[in-house]
């Protein structure tokens, strides 16, 4: 609908504290309806694909159409198990947050197939590029829980140190490159990754992940431009979760086209897939991975998904969006999906997945203890304060060696 | 050993990298075919491979993150800014991702960059082709900034900083790139031929980062600069006949305390020299170490010779930029107390 506004236009959202949402109008096209082209088409002929929304699980959970990954329960079992444990992992997490054990969390609820699904879709040597909120990657990669504790706690086991806030994780080992504060930058940090791994002849690829909000940071525009320019072999994740703290999608500038176009302007192959079905999202980067596996370039996937929560611990969304917001999110939460399809496939109960979810629970409990048993934020083991001065530069300059000295250590 | 100039010094330093680690990748806008703006790239390419030597899009914010991203995978990223005037659009990635790089993981990732980039003024380049953006980044814990004089120490020092484990600055006075400059620029131009510091080995070798050189040893005075502006000491100097003792910085972090603190403590005086605005500069900082590791040995107050607290003018080029003659009579008031 076009209109014109006499004096400045502002987006604002449907639907704020107060409303009763319904996203009835919204347009959620039938799953299986969108073709998949071969991986080497010229990004001109697949331009619609930016404005589609590719979906397998249809709305009696079977997996149709030509994106259907076709993997086995097992394989998806995994997965539903890794999405799970990355719920009770946040649940425990905001917890411990909420007792004063941590200053700070950032839950991924409803998020979780975005990041669970593509790490599985990747090579474990790849390497992603991840924000606040790809907490899955690592625990779809099997990281520790513990050791992502310990840097929640920042205690003595920590392996930032206590240098960092807590979810800022970063594992060389599990090919989870350091988090930022700053938005965006690793965006562009991956496709140089990409590029010198492009220059080494290395298979190995790279993904890096960005949400609507910071598409805005001209870290975004680097990223799409060197990738194209160089031809990295990269995977842009955009995951639109519809809010970037309080701002609505709109204000970033998604309310006049989809996120994904962003990527048609670059040349750039670009997706846009159902951000809560496991089964789309896998599919779309495996068909992205491919791609950059084979030389043929960078892949933009906009990943359309609902941030069920709060932006962190810091944050009241009831100040700007009706709490009843969620559940009227017409594409439902990643694990009831991918649950409900097992349960349709015969490959899964209500039983088997009760049992999982408590042997999960049990799981992570005895996690946050052992971590626990190392320290919290304000109590238990720590780091000595003096290591606070190491890491600055690889060899400690001499005017850092006065400053520890004069701090007292 | 052969005379080169400033450029050619620099040229020869990332010819000799790119042949001695597999790592080194250089890019940057113009720097690939063409040679670079100011030809410091000039055969590298043709020499070394496309994949090795080439352009960038003009955007200093995502050449400097792309560095970093090759950085974190194994590479030595040598990059161009074509002016320092230019590099605030990367401020971001080299103050909040390079610079912390290491810290922020532990030790697990870092910046092995080189982020190149000519700067300084004395050449009529007004607002945006003359500044001096070191203080901007001194003040960032995790960077290096180095700043050379000369070829011998362009071509030593930038080897250095491109095998060093952290980010480096290296700004490139672009006055000094064809020869040496005083200030005195009603004077016919010099080039570097002839100048001791000209003669240039052809392999490899560095100048140790960190590291100050006394380029006149003198007793009435202790002269702290850097770039161009040794030059400029150098001819207050002789103008006024004052035994001043000039030390080149050459790296500002990390700094030479102690270098500076032993000649201070002999001379009892000192005059800071910069071209980049006072309010904030790297001067303050001199001032504030020599007054705390020399203040019982300080004849005088220190001064600050600088670039006024204003952008940089086209016009008004030789009232802005601190000439020996701005320095001479620092250099006088500060002996005659």
């Amino acid at each position: 609908m076009l209109q014109n506004s006499s004096g400045l236009y502002v987006p604002e959202p449907l639907f704020r504290p107060g409303d009763h949402p319904s996203f009835s109008d919204l347009p959620i096209p039938l799953a299986g309806t969108v073709e998949r082209p071969p991986v080497d088409i010229h990004p001109d002929h697949i331009r619609d694909l930016a404005y589609a929304l590719i979906r397998v699980m249809n709305d009696d959970h079977q997996a149709i159409g030509p994106w259907n990954p076709l993997l086995d329960s097992d394989f998806l079992i995994r997965g539903l198990r890794a999405m799970m444990l990355t719920r009770a992992y946040d649940a425990r997490m905001l917890r411990v947050q909420r007792q004063g054990k941590s200053s700070f969390y950032m839950k991924c609820t409803g998020e979780e197939a975005v990041a669970v699904a593509a790490a599985l879709a990747l090579e474990k040597a790849d390497m992603c590029f991840p924000t606040y909120r790809q907490q899955g990657l690592l625990i779809a990669r099997e990281w520790p829980l513990e050791d992502m504790m310990n840097q929640v706690y920042s205690n003595s086991r920590d392996r930032l140190k206590g240098r960092q806030m807590p979810v800022f994780y970063s594992s060389r080992e599990a090919g989870f490159f350091s988090i930022s504060g700053n938005l965006g930058t690793q965006y562009s940090q991956a496709v140089g990754w990409a590029m010198a791994a492009a220059a080494d002849q290395d298979r190995r690829i790279a993904a890096a992940w960005i949400g609507d909000g910071a598409t805005a940071e001209g870290d975004f525009h680097y990223a799409l431009t060197f990738a194209s320019v160089y031809q990295a072999p990269v995977i842009l994740n955009i995951v639109n979760n519809q809010w970037a703290i309080s701002s609505f999608a709109g204000i970033a500038g998604g309310e006049r086209t989809t996120f994904a176009a962003r990527g048609l302007g670059f040349g750039i192959p670009s997706l846009r897939v159902d951000g809560n079905d496991f089964l789309a999202v896998f599919a779309a980067t495996a068909w992205a991975a491919e791609r950059a596996r084979a030389g043929m370039g960078p892949t933009v996937i906009e990943h359309f998904t609902y941030r069920a929560e709060g932006h962190s611990t810091s944050d009241d969304p009831g100040k700007y969006r009706p709490m009843e917001e969620p559940n009227a999110w017409p594409l439902g939460d990643p694990i009831e999906r991918l649950k409900a399809h097992l349960i349709s496939r015969g490959a899964w109960s209500i039983a088997a997945h009760d049992a999982l979810q408590k042997q999960l629970e049990t799981e992570v409990r005895a996690a946050g203890k052992a971590s626990e048993s190392h320290g919290t934020l304000k109590e238990g083991e720590r780091l000595p304060p003096s290591s606070m001065f190491d890491d600055v530069y690889k060899i400690m300059p001499p005017h850092l060696e006065a400053q520890r000295k004069q701090a007292g250590y | 050993m052969a005379h080169k100039n400033m450029i050619e010094a620099i040229n020869s330093a990332m010819d000799v990298a790119l042949h001695h680690d597999p790592a080194v990748i250089i890019f940057g806008q113009d720097v690939g075919y063409f040679g670079g703006v100011f030809r410091a790239t000039d055969g590298l390419q043709r020499t070394h491979g496309a994949a090795r030597v080439f352009d960038a899009p003009i955007s200093e914010g995502g050449i400097v993150a792309v560095a970093v991203g090759m950085g974190a995978y194994g590479k030595r990223p040598v990059v161009e800014i074509q002016f320092a005037d230019y590099i605030y659009p990367a401020a971001d990635q080299l103050i909040s991702e390079a610079a912390r790089m290491r810290y922020r993981t532990a030790g697990e990732w870092w910046s092995p960059i080189t982020v190149r980039s000519p700067y300084g003024g004395g050449i009529y380049g007004g607002q945006t082709h003359s500044q001096s953006p070191e203080g901007v980044f001194t003040h960032v814990a995790g960077l290096k900034t180095v700043i050379p004089s000369n070829p011998y120490d362009a071509k030593g020092l930038l080897i250095a900083a491109i095998e060093d484990d952290d980010p480096v600055l290296f700004f490139e006075p672009k006055r000094l790139y064809n020869g040496p400059f005083d200030g005195h620029h009603d004077r016919p131009v010099q080039s570097w031929a002839g100048h001791a510091d000209s003669e240039v080995p052809d392999g490899h070798y560095t100048v140790p980062l960190g590291k100050a050189k006394i380029v006149r040893a003198g007793r009435a005075v202790t002269v702290l600069a850097y770039g161009t502006m040794v030059h400029v000491a150098l001819a207050a100097a002789a103008d006024t006949g004052i035994d001043a003792e000039i030390i080149d910085l050459r790296t500002l972090v990390p700094l030479d305390l102690e270098s500076i603190t032993q000649s201070v403590l002999k001379t009892g005086r000192c005059v800071i020299v910069h071209e980049a605005t006072r309010t904030c500069g790297f001067g303050a900082e001199l001032v504030a170490l020599v007054q705390e590791h020399c203040f019982y040995d300080l004849e005088a107050p220190l001064e600050r010779v600088t670039g006024w607290d204003t952008p940089y003018p086209h016009a008004f080029e030789w009232e802005y930029f601190p000439g020996p003659a701005r320095v001479g009579e620092a250099l006088k008031r500060v002996v005659e107390v």
